[in-house]
């Protein structure tokens, strides 16, 4: 037979074993950030960012690639913005909970599960292949707008059901329309949250690889284009590991990569936390 | 019309297009895969395990298994972990502590594929390699990265499910003598199962779609693996190694895997939207 033991004692067994598979969680999550910034930061110079990759990357900086990436995330952003928060608005202000709600939700919560090479997949045989677009800014924006999405309808959801509703019964009774209340009242004050979903976008666009591969490209001239391709950092971090090619370059532009992300991130959750705090 | 309707009509509009990227998505994948799984013969097709697109040979059975073993690893490792995370910070700490940790623990969700994959390349996979045995580049190395990767999506997913559990079911069983451990274990955890259990489901679907970190890592060779020190190929590391250079039946049969993937993922998704509807 089993001893039973004392409450007390798997109680304390049971904690002291969570704390410690959480702190190993930590510390996985520590040893990634300071094995990349340890081996990265050094390369961090002047000369890195703003130097053209020469040799394939084996020498020089990584600024086309930054270039690049601004300009996918840029363009992937501009378009999804006014969709995402439509759709939001649409489904917060414009409808009762009803089967349009439940089916655009639905929608849109598969679209977040596609994996992205799917997404890639799906790039490259319309806007690379039957569009014309060929490996570019264009397919490589168009594609990583499909991708944020979700991010972006999600978040400016409950950035806009966290406005009181009171709020709303205020402009009406002063003889406001719905869409003069939704433009003066109710994004302003939800726009703290659909900034933070534009934020999270932002890091997700900078830290993707598999979409951008097959729609953008991997040229490592500078775009002057929409139609030229474009090698984004997460990509060129992705060749020159795989290859081989140059371990400190792939270092440096790792860490570039994952501190912009984690910044971004950051600032993104305490401007959300603020927002709660306001509503709560 | 007068201004509201117009408006009205406008969002309508926007949401249908965000929502119809979905089914364009759907529509094309299919069109451009489904003849090629129809000439090979579906059984053939995902029951044979014999790769040689070149050569007329469409069988993606091995990448399947591996795909599915890949992703019960990752469960097996990510779960467990996962779990312990959100019932620490949901149930076991303070509320400064949980301020602290919380964000902390997130960021491991802004963290690239790329980068998983290329820590695994350099740390893992020679210990694989010098204590186990084997190429290193395995099964194993996949299951452990994708385990660490599917993490936030778990703990966040299954702290709202423990934070959702009202206290009075706490107050309740810690009135009648209840431990704090007790309490979770008997109580709170069984009333947060489906969100859990979603949590699980999510974190699935990402490991079956995820894609750069399990090529760098996973050894990439098309045969089912007889040990997890094996070398394996998925079918996301399949699509996305040959599409670069596939062209006609070749390239359809790697839209055909993109079904199959798709199928996958949809499956999951739809699970999990049944799971947390019926709660």
């Amino acid at each position: 037979m089993i001893p039973r033991l004392h409450p007390k004692v798997t109680q304390a067994a049971a904690k002291t074993l969570l704390w410690a598979l959480t702190g190993l969680t930590l510390l996985i999550l520590i040893f990634i950030i300071v094995n990349i910034s340890i081996k990265g930061l050094p390369q961090m110079t002047l000369g890195f960012l703003f130097q053209d990759p020469q040799d394939m990357g084996r020498h020089g900086g990584i600024f086309s690639t930054i270039i690049a990436t601004i300009y996918v995330t840029l363009l992937a952003i501009v378009l999804a913005s006014p969709l995402g928060v439509g759709t939001a608005i649409y489904l917060t202000e414009y409808t009762r909970e009803g089967w349009a709600t439940r089916i655009i939700r639905f929608g849109s919560e598969c679209l977040a599960g596609v994996p992205s090479i799917i997404l890639g997949l799906f790039g490259f045989v319309l806007f690379v292949m039957k569009l014309g677009f060929g490996w570019s800014i264009l397919s490589g924006g168009l594609t990583l707008a499909i991708m944020v999405l979700p991010i972006i309808i999600r978040t400016s959801e409950e950035a806009i059901k966290a406005v009181p509703q009171e709020y709303r019964e205020v402009c009406f009774s002063l003889g406001l329309s719905q869409w003069q209340t939704i433009t003066r009242i109710v994004l302003p004050s939800a726009l703290p949250g659909i900034t933070t979903g534009i934020m999270l976008s932002v890091g997700r666009s900078l830290g993707e690889t598999a979409v951008l591969l097959f729609t953008a490209g991997s040229a490592l001239r500078m775009p002057t284009t929409l139609f030229d391709s474009g090698r984004t950092m997460a990509v060129h971090f992705y060749i020159l590991a795989r290859e081989g090619i140059s371990m400190p370059n792939a270092y440096g532009t790792a860490a570039i990569l994952m501190i912009s992300i984690l910044l971004i991130n950051l600032a993104a959750y305490t401007l959300m936390q603020r927002l709660v705090k306001r509503y709560s | 019309m007068d201004q509201g309707k117009f408006v009205e009509r406008v969002l309508f509009l926007l949401a249908l297009s965000s929502i119809s990227s979905l089914v364009v998505i759907t529509v094309f994948i299919f069109l451009e895969g489904l003849p090629l799984i129809f000439q090979t013969g579906l059984t053939d097709f995902i029951f044979s395990s014999h790769w040689a697109p070149t050569k007329g040979h469409f069988g993606i059975g091995a990448m399947i298994v591996s795909s599915l073993l890949v992703t019960l690893g990752a469960m097996v490792l990510g779960v467990p972990l996962g779990l312990a995370c959100a019932i620490v910070l949901a149930e076991f700490s303070s509320a400064r502590v949980r301020a602290f940790l919380k964000p902390t623990l997130e960021l491991l969700a802004g963290i690239p594929s790329v980068v998983y994959g290329f820590l695994g390349v350099i740390w893992l996979v020679p210990l694989i390699r010098n204590y186990l045995g084997g190429p290193g580049l395995s099964l194993l190395a996949a299951a452990v990265i994708l385990g660490i990767m599917i993490l936030p999506t778990v703990i966040s997913i299954s702290i709202d499910a423990l934070t959702a559990v009202p206290d009075i079911y706490r107050d309740g069983s810690i009135a009648l003598g209840a431990t704090e451990w007790q309490t979770v274990r008997r109580v709170v955890l069984p009333a947060a199962s489906s969100g859990i259990i979603t949590a699980v489901i999510l974190g699935m679907g990402r490991a079956v779609g995820e894609t750069m970190a399990v090529i760098m890592v996973a050894g990439n060779a098309i045969k089912l693996p007889a040990s997890i020190l094996d070398p394996v190929r998925t079918l996301t590391s399949n699509i996305a190694l040959e599409l670069g250079y596939a062209a006609g039946r070749h390239r359809e049969a790697l839209f055909a895997t993109g079904i199959v993937l798709f199928v996958i993922i949809m499956i999951l998704n739809l699970s999990a939207t049944l799971i947390t509807r019926r709660r």
